[in-house]
């Protein structure tokens, strides 16, 4: 069970939104973390510069918020180590199959009103939706 | 160096996001998608507020020749939606459901968490690197300069 954070979830919504109107006005590109991070090994170093920044930036915050003591606590409901890696490989082909994943079709490609987005961000939320409908409710094992 | 400044602060403040939201927490994303379960609707409200947020972003653009470090506004893909669109967003809708971790999370957790996390990023990665040499044999047909053009930006 976890608590409903309406107002932390719409002020950290608004950051995130933030972030990406920040990173479009200023370098103008996509705030969008399986493109940043499936290519900061590729392209020209002008690209890849600031997408090692950004990364910096995302796992470098967290740090710092637990050295001050304010890091939120994580939950994981899912440890069988075949269920995470069966996971992730889906996650990181099909984010870069698909050329974005939450937050780049889901924030930035709404947002700029991208039929494809909007039509990747709603067959990626079904899916979730009855993947979590069958690990939780018709099948269990899944630690959960 | 001041792309760099301005990515880095990027990142800083989406990181405060998904920490703030509770994006972060893979229990909470879990509970988002169990409709029929311990339905949290919370992170919903990432979406409502981060939306009309960014949105606010790229009307300001569309009055400015050009962002503040380079000389024009890049054109984004708007075409029509193809197989690899909607193949990639099933796998990555499957994969979100199964452990709760989708990338920006999982990046910024995986510091918190390393233990937990690392299986999922390190398959992640390994995924995102299979693309390049899965993709034109399952997609052939596909243009490759709109490929190009896609990994520039997102």
């Amino acid at each position: 069970m976890t608590e409903f954070t309406p107002f932390q979830s719409a002020l950290g919504g608004a950051i995130i939104g933030f972030s990406a109107l920040w990173l479009w006005l200023s370098l103008g590109r996509i705030a969008g973390i399986s493109g940043i991070l499936g290519s900061v090994v590729s392209g020209a170093p002008r690209e890849r510069h600031w997408r090692m920044a950004f990364l910096v930036g995302l796992m470098g915050t967290p740090l710092i918020a637990t050295a001050i003591g304010l890091a939120p606590s994580l939950h994981f409901p899912v440890t069988s180590p075949p269920v995470l890696i069966a996971a992730g490989l889906l996650v990181g082909f099909g984010t870069r199959l698909g050329s974005g994943c939450t937050s780049g079709h889901g924030i930035c490609g709404i947002s700029r009103l991208s039929p494809r987005s909007i039509a990747a961000t709603l067959t990626f939320m079904a899916v979730a939706f009855v993947m979590v409908f069958f690990t939780h409710h018709l099948i269990t094992g899944f630690g959960v | 160096m001041i792309r760099n400044v301005f990515g880095l602060l990027a990142g800083c403040l989406f990181s405060i996001g998904l920490m703030i939201s509770h994006m972060i927490d893979p229990a909470k994303v879990l509970n988002f998608l169990d409709v029929a379960g311990r339905w949290d609707p919370s992170l919903a409200f990432v979406m409502a507020a981060g939306i009309p947020v960014a949105a606010t972003g790229y009307a300001i653009a569309k009055r400015r020749s050009a962002p503040l470090c380079d000389t024009a506004f890049p054109v984004l893909p708007r075409g029509d939606l193809d197989r690899k669109l909607i193949i990639g967003a099933v796998l990555f809708g499957a994969g979100w459901g199964l452990a709760g971790f989708c990338p920006g999370p999982a990046l910024a957790a995986l510091p918190l968490a390393f233990g937990h996390v690392v299986p999922f990023v390190i398959a992640m990665i390994i995924g995102m690197a299979l693309v390049p040499l899965v993709s034109p044999l399952l997609f052939p047909k596909h243009d490759p300069a709109l490929v190009k053009r896609q990994e520039l930006l997102r």
